[in-house]
């Protein structure tokens, strides 16, 4: 029930719409405890003024009072009309933090001063939009579990021009960001020998020269034959070496060999860890998994691939792990 | 015990930041320093100090208990100073003391709050001392300054100007609700509870002994003892006397009143018609009210004594308005006391031999009271009597010296020897303090009574005609009565310097000075209920009461808010800040001759221009690049700027070479 009356009050539940702009019925503001202090400061002072007969303290304490007034006022100015547009959050590796970037713009002719964002529970980033103009603040969220994260609604607070008073927002945005798995350090499980010759034509070896054929964009360029093309650059632009099976050897990085590492968590942490070792390597390797498995190649868009399948594996592509 | 805080959660205060509470707690404490004890404000100005060069050298702040012993050591100190730690004056010293402290002990937002807190406080302490108009301004100033710094700790790093143009942004709008406020929040005169002994030091007025010197340490005083108003035009000012306190009581050396019990009022008999006026009376701290003999209508909080004084019922604590009548042609005391008359016959069984002697010579010749009197006046013309401040010294006998040796003396010296010379004589007499006279502001009507204008004279009683003023003052010095003290005295005597302006401009400006402060004091200073009521009548809202103003107070502010809220929300969202930068250089270009085809992107547009006006090519592509850039390149705000400059750079107007 009470949740039912806040979801209603502060219009909880994502938004869809963008870019999102705060209007009025989003934004909640309070006084805080240096503005109740106020209050009771001036109380205290208009006390004073009346007993000792003070006008001009009757009238100093009515001008903070109404500075108090519009204060409020400003406070929501300070938010009132801010337009949010969510960006894409680079994916990070479990424990580490991840940045939700906005981009914030400012149709006013004045800056909207020291706003605060934060996800609950996390830090807050602090930015400032100038005046007519935009700026982008990168919201942290410390992360624990690999996964697909949803940080959930992003509080957005500001008690800028003096402190008497909170304004703050909610703003939904769908956010996301891919968490991998924390990489386990771990040595490389040797290569194993080609069961089927004919499985592993396609993605080539790393040993016998074969000739030499049209890059491909999943080429890497080590493997350009600089000779050839410096040969006839007119003809080919852009040849590669090609290789056969070599030994007759690829690496696999498969979910088997890790059963001796523990539960499920630390063997995908261990996957992520040869993943990360092979790539930087530069290692032609491939992923297997229960009920998947990547072929194995190399390359930036390789690897995520491979990062991408540990992170949501067990993972139901529509139950990413809910913003807490 | 060097601990850093426990909380982790205390915000912390940026370092900028310490400059501006420094500068506040500067701007709400250094006035204080006129009334402090003189280790107090150095103390403060050490603390102060110290805090400024530990911010300058990036030093830590000295540990708690540090500043707990200081405290501790300078609370002690005020109490001995004070007697008390509760009084006015001690607790605006204990709150200097506390401000000049709190920034050594300043180590996060919460404490910069504090601060800002207590110098809005110390702001309201300085009544206490001054509500005079650059008081206000200082006011003003003051609050400007505590805003911007709560601007800067919550806003982080921003221009100075833009600080302060904010701040005063924020007060100029505060003011409409002080404004409605002041006017409309009901007002009571205090005070709630009983006030500290100390809470009305420092007025001065007339004294209530008369000895010689005790009028003339008023005059170089020319601080202003009460405003008149009248209701058309003044009287004359050989008119113009102002009943203070009455002295019927001498010792040889003093007068003082009487102390006779109960007594009924004086009855007055008035002859003539009756001048109407409104006095603004400066606290003096007595009751006395200064009406002009003698009053026939009084105000309610006063009576008119035995002696023909308007008196009030509690002393003049506060700057008050009253309303009289008087009546300049009267009869006083027709039927007067046999005690009083008695009073006004006592004199020293010894002393002033030679004075006794003359008054038995003038009983002896005279069988009327008028002729002694004429006879004494005659004897202050006759002879080479000054009218001096500063007269010798007088001996054991005062009148004898004053009368037969030096022969100078300023009016209280006159008034009273010629008393005393009338009571030796067998004439009931007796000495009156008050005012004489007052300068006439042209700029605002006002008639105004300064301290300066201190004077005391004698009054006697005849049968049948009751009490009747003598000045023998104007005896010796008549221009004293008729123009002012200072036409009176020699040149060389110390007055204050308005009473003595002789450049037309300068007296003009002070005129207007004056006028100035009087209406600040009677409608900003003297705003309480009786004013409220009269300014809410003016306004057409005759039998509001408390309950009404409130009503119309919360409505007014409430209309207040509203306003500044649609002010707020009216600032429609303007183009997107991209766009506007670009519409404004494609109308700059229009202007150059070369106007953009709505279907041109930006790029073409560019080369249209260079093609056309070449000497504009480069300004055009840069200003094409940075749109292109801030409209899709993402990361936009660089390339606004750079958009706007090319902007700039345009020139005004197109001269064909």
């Amino acid at each position: 029930m009470l949740d039912k009356l806040r979801r209603w009050l502060f219009r909880l539940g994502r938004d869809e719409q963008l870019p999102i702009v705060l209007t009025q019925r989003r934004i909640f503001i309070l006084p805080t405890a240096a503005g109740m202090t106020y209050a009771a400061v001036l109380g205290v002072m208009l006390i004073g003024a009346i007993n000792y007969n003070l006008s001009l303290g009757h009238a100093l304490v009515f001008l903070l009072a109404g500075l108090g007034l519009v204060t409020m006022v400003h406070t929501f100015r300070n938010l009132a009309g801010l337009a949010i547009m969510p960006g894409r959050a680079a994916p990070v590796f479990a424990g580490e933090t991840a940045r939700f970037p906005l981009h914030l713009a400012n149709s006013r002719r004045d800056r909207r001063c020291a706003l605060t964002f934060r996800f609950a529970g996390n830090a807050t980033a602090a930015v400032s939009v100038p005046a007519e103009g935009t700026t982008q603040v990168a919201i942290p969220y410390a992360t624990e579990r690999r996964g697909r994260l949803e940080p959930g609604r992003i509080t957005l607070e500001a008690r800028y021009p003096l402190g008497f008073f909170r304004a703050w927002s909610y703003p939904h945005p769908v956010l996301h960001c891919l968490v991998y798995p924390k990489p386990e350090p771990r040595p490389l499980p040797p290569p194993t020998p080609i069961a089927d010759p004919g499985l592993a034509r396609g993605t080539g070896g790393q040993e016998d020269f074969a000739g030499l054929r049209l890059r491909q964009p999943a080429d890497s360029p080590r493997h350009i034959a600089w000779k050839a093309v410096a040969r006839n650059v007119e003809a080919y632009p852009l040849l590669v070496k090609h290789f056969a099976g070599g030994a007759g050897e690829e690496l696999w990085l498969d979910w088997e060999r890790t059963a001796g590492e523990g539960d499920a968590e630390i063997r995908l942490s261990v996957l992520t860890g040869w993943v990360l070792a092979a790539d930087a390597a530069q290692i032609a390797y491939g992923l297997v998994l229960p009920g998947q498995s990547i072929l194995p190649d190399c390359g930036t868009a390789h690897r995520d691939a491979c990062l991408e399948a540990l992170a949501l594996y067990g993972h139901e592509t529509d139950a990413p792990e809910a913003g807490r | 015990m060097r601990r850093t805080r426990p909380k982790p959660a205390v915000e912390p205060l940026e370092r900028a930041c310490v400059p501006w509470l420094l500068a506040c707690a500067v701007a709400t404490g250094a006035p204080h320093v006129e009334h402090l004890p003189l280790w107090l404000s150095a103390l403060a100005a050490a603390t102060v100090g110290l805090r400024a060069w530990l911010w300058f050298r990036e030093r830590p702040l000295p540990p708690r208990w540090q500043l707990a012993l200081l405290v501790v050591a300078a609370t002690i100190g005020i109490y001995f100073q004070y007697r008390t730690l509760f009084g006015r004056d001690a607790g605006v010293a204990l709150l200097v003391l506390f401000m000049a402290l709190k920034p050594l002990e300043m180590h996060g937002r919460r404490d910069a709050v504090v601060l800002v807190m207590l110098g809005f406080f110390l702001l309201l302490t300085h009544y206490f001392y001054s509500q005079s108009i650059p008081t206000g301004l200082w006011l003003v100033t003051a609050a400007t300054l505590e805003t911007a710094t709560l601007i800067r700790i919550f806003g982080g790093h921003q221009p100075l100007p833009s600080i302060v143009r904010y701040a005063g942004l924020l007060l100029l709008q505060a003011a409409p609700f002080m404004l409605v406020l002041f006017l409309l929040f009901p007002r009571i005169t205090g005070p709630l509870w009983g006030l500290p002994q100390d809470a009305y030091g420092g007025t001065s007025g007339l004294p209530d002994t008369i000895a010689p010197g005790t009028i003339s340490n008023l005059v170089p005083n020319g601080s202003i003892a009460f405003r008149v108003r009248f209701e058309g035009a003044p009287p004359d000012n050989t008119n113009l006397y102002w009943r203070g306190p009455v002295m019927d009581e001498f010792d040889g050396q003093r007068w003082r009143p009487a102390q006779l019990g109960r007594l009924d009022p004086a009855t007055i008999e008035a002859r003539g018609g009756t001048v109407t006026y409104e006095t603004t009376m400066e606290p003096h701290n007595q009751r006395w009210l200064l009406a002009l003999d003698a009053p026939q209508a009084i105000p309610e909080q006063a009576f008119v004594s035995a002696r023909l004084q308007a008196v009030a019922f509690e002393p003049v604590r506060l700057r008050s308005r009253y309303t009289f009548a008087s009546s300049l042609d009267y009869r006083a005391g027709l039927s007067e006391s046999r005690a009083l008359l008695n009073a006004s016959l006592h004199l020293p069984s010894q002393g002033n031999p030679r004075a006794r002697a003359l008054a038995a010579s003038w009983k002896v010749r005279h069988a009327d009271a008028q002729g002694i009197v004429a006879e004494a006046l005659q004897m202050f013309s006759r002879e080479q009597f000054t009218y001096t401040l500063q007269p010798p010294l007088l001996g054991d006998d005062p009148v004898d010296a004053f009368l037969f040796e030096t022969k100078q003396g300023f009016c209280e010296h006159y008034a009273s020897a010629f008393v005393f010379l009338m009571r030796a004589a067998g004439v009931p007499a007796r000495v009156v303090a008050g005012y004489q006279g007052g300068e006439l502001n042209p700029v605002d009507g006002y008639l105004v009574v300064r301290q300066s204008d201190a004077h005391a004279w004698a009054e006697i009683w005849r049968d049948g005609y009751g009490w009747q003023r003598v000045d023998p003052t104007a005896a010796t010095a008549p221009s004293r009565i008729e123009r002012g003290i200072a036409s009176a005295l020699p040149e060389s005597e110390a007055l204050p310097v308005m009473a003595r302006l002789k450049l037309d401009w300068l007296r003009q400006l002070s005129y207007r000075w004056d006028a100035v402060n009087n209406t600040w004091n009677q409608w900003v200073l003297g705003y309480n209920p009786e004013r409220q009521r009269e300014v809410l009548s003016r306004l057409g809202l005759e039998d509001i009461d408390w309950r009404g103003m409130t009503a119309l107070l919360a409505v007014l502010c409430a209309a207040a808010l509203l306003g500044i809220t649609l002010w707020t929300l009216s600032q429609r969202p303007r183009l997107d800040p991209v766009q506007r930068a670009w519409s404004r250089f494609c109308a700059r270009a229009a202007r150059l001759g070369v106007r953009r085809h709505p279907w041109e992107g930006p790029l073409d547009y560019a080369n249209r221009i260079a093609a056309l006006r070449p000497e504009l090519g480069e300004i055009a592509a840069t200003a094409a690049t940075a749109y292109a850039e801030a409209r899709y390149g993402g990361q936009g705000n660089n390339a606004v700027e750079r958009l706007r400059a090319a902007t700039r750079k345009l020139p005004y107007q197109w001269r064909p070479a």
